[in-house]
């Protein structure tokens, strides 16, 4: 299905990454290529297929819900853009 | 002793133990071919004083008797690794300046181990590539040339800078990372051997994600030896990675004794491209006759739905990375774009993820975000994974059958001159991983053996794929190939 200018910029609105407006077309053709190659997956017959949900057949270990790690909050902040007071900084948010 | 860089991890194991050649020795002969290699851009980020520091902290060890085989091993890490303290940004601007808090498991490993870390190694933005043109540090350069021919070529992607690292002797081994070749394919074009675990064999935990379901630490080396020596210390159950197996790491270096008699060795006939140069098909058909000759017995199988293979990983991957790189907003760690008047937090978040990433992350973002959208999900992505069970189930049926190993061409060619696919549609390139992408989807081991060298002068590699858990077994008959095809060919050193 080709996709057109105004659902690539939903895509990129979803993904949130600003794509300008000139770039649309362009994008739009990328992504009906590659949908194009994708679509060869309908030729497969899927009927009674279950989805893969893990390569491994094993069981994943389950653990106590409990707190395990924390009171380190100089560490989580250090690699942040802007902190201040103990906090993760971002723009206004609520009016 | 001259040229120590050069030395396999076998080799240096025995001469550390024996005390002929000390950690640091080893460690400092990197370091200046390291600095003499600016023009391969393969080490992005240079630690020499933490390596000279683990590096004598190794001699102590080695002298007190007992050590590990990895100890005083100097080694290069793949910039996907979080190392603490190091900067480690998976090749993206938007990691621009992060340095990690924590060490991941695998290299905590190696580092128990008294392995020495180098420095971070180039690749390509998130391991998406196969050229490592995606790069925010600028490509890798593979020490590779045609013949009287002076074009850089592509060490392959996405482990490029680990590719071109270990085959141009920076270092004595290196960690990369595959999730759909990302270890084969460079170790292929780079004449070196490359090995993709099983599907958790290495704990996942502080390795940048990529696509969580086909991501695979693995050893990039000189040698299948010293792939079988550097896994067996990069494996192993890790609490923090609920994917990473519970069972027994063996030793894969006792399994290499070279006896593959009566072994059955699968030839998949969907691999037969249209297309296929001639010299890749030669080789394969070498690489068949020194297996035969080993007493193994070769046979003709079948993996009906491999031509299905790349299109279910190009939904599946991309979803994936759609969801792993949502944490790149700006707010925690990395880049954040400069915020205009009036600018919110939606404008910081498309802003920040605008710059931060390259083109083809941004491509793979947001078509993940389409395959997993509302009315897409069913129809893209739940149709690739029934398909990836389809795919998983081919190579069941041939293990099945009693086969042990499947024999596969690594690449559909040679390495390309970097820029050769800039105009090429994102597809092409895609291309590269239609031999390897299919042990991503069924999770199973596979390594890429240097074979020979096409009429140009560059490395070709052939790839085995094994039995899940049986990297031993594997590697043995990878073995017998490394030993039949003597590859001992080299980069002439132009850099």
């Amino acid at each position: 299905m080709p996709i057109d200018a105004k659902t690539a910029a939903h895509v990129a609105r979803l993904a949130r990454i600003r794509v300008e407006e000139e770039r649309l077309p362009a994008l739009a053709e990328e992504f009906s290529a590659i949908l194009g190659f994708i679509e060869q997956l309908n030729e497969v017959d899927v009927e009674g297929v279950e989805p893969m949900v893990s390569v491994s057949p094993m069981r994943l270990k389950r653990r106590p819900d409990v707190v395990t790690d924390g009171s380190m909050p100089e560490k989580i902040l250090a690699n942040a853009p802007d902190a201040r007071e103990g906090f993760f900084a971002v723009p206004k948010v609520v009016e | 002793m001259g040229d120590l860089n050069r030395m396999t991890i076998a080799e240096a194991r025995d001469a550390l133990r024996r005390g002929e050649v000390s950690a640091v020795e080893l460690t400092e002969a990197c370091l200046a071919a390291i600095e003499a290699a600016g023009a391969l851009n393969a080490v992005v980020h240079g630690t020499p004083e933490l390596a000279l520091e683990q590096a004598r902290a190794a001699d102590a060890r080695l002298r007190a008797g007992g050590a590990p085989d990895m100890c005083g091993i100097p080694l290069g890490i793949k910039d996907l690794f979080c190392t603490r303290g190091v900067p480690s940004q998976a090749a993206s601007f938007i990691l621009n300046g992060f340095r990690p808090e924590y060490e991941s498991t695998v290299t905590s490993r190696l580092f128990e181990a008294g392995a020495v870390m180098l420095g971070k190694l180039n690749m390509d933005e998130f391991a998406m590539g196969s050229s490592n043109e995606t790069s925010t540090y600028g490509s890798a350069v593979n020490p590779w040339r045609r013949v009287d021919d002076e074009t850089p070529l592509t060490p392959g992607g996405s482990s490029g800078g680990s590719a071109a690292a270990v085959a141009a002797d920076l270092c004595l081994a290196a960690t990369g990372t595959d999730t759909g070749g990302s270890i084969r394919q460079p170790a292929a074009f780079s004449g070196i051997v490359g090995l993709k675990p099983t599907y958790g064999r290495c704990s996942r935990w502080g390795i940048i994600a990529f696509a969580s379901s086909l991501d695979q630490a693995g050893p990039m080396t000189k040698s299948v030896r010293d792939a079988a020596i550097m896994l067996a210390a990069m494996a192993g159950h890790d609490p923090k990675d609920s994917t990473s197996a519970d069972i027994p790491v063996p030793d894969f270096e006792a399994a290499l004794n070279g006896d593959i008699r009566g072994r059955k060795i699968g030839i998949p006939r969907e691999y037969r491209m249209e297309g296929m140069p001639a010299e890749i098909e030669s080789l394969w058909a070498e690489g068949r006759r020194m297996l035969r000759d080993a007493g193994a017995e070769v046979v003709d199988i079948s993996l009906p739905h491999t031509k299905y293979a790349l299109p279910a990983y190009y939904v599946i991957a991309p979803a994936e990375a759609s969801s792993n790189l949502a944490r790149y907003d700006g707010v925690r760690y990395g880049h954040r774009a400069k915020l205009g008047a009036g600018d919110g937090i939606t404008e910081m978040y498309e802003k920040t993820r605008a710059e931060g990433f390259g083109d083809e992350v941004q491509r793979r973002v947001m078509i993940g975000t389409y395959v997993l959208s509302a009315g897409f999900y069913d129809a893209y992505y739940n149709r690739a994974r029934k398909v990836r069970t389809l795919i998983a189930k081919d190579f069941e049926d041939a293990f099945a059958q009693g086969v042990e190993a499947i024999l596969t061409p690594t690449t559909p060619s040679a390495a390309f001159g970097l820029g050769e696919m800039a105009d090429a549609d994102p597809v092409r390139m895609y291309l590269n991983d239609v031999f390897t992408v299919t042990v991503n989807l069924a999770g199973l081991p596979a390594v890429s053996v240097p074979a020979g060298l096409d009429s140009q002068g560059l490395p070709l590699g052939l790839q085995l794929i094994g039995r899940p858990w049986e990297e031993g077994a594997l590697l043995n008959a990878a073995h017998v190939i490394e030993t039949a095809a003597g590859f001992a060919s080299r980069p002439s050193r132009w850099w």
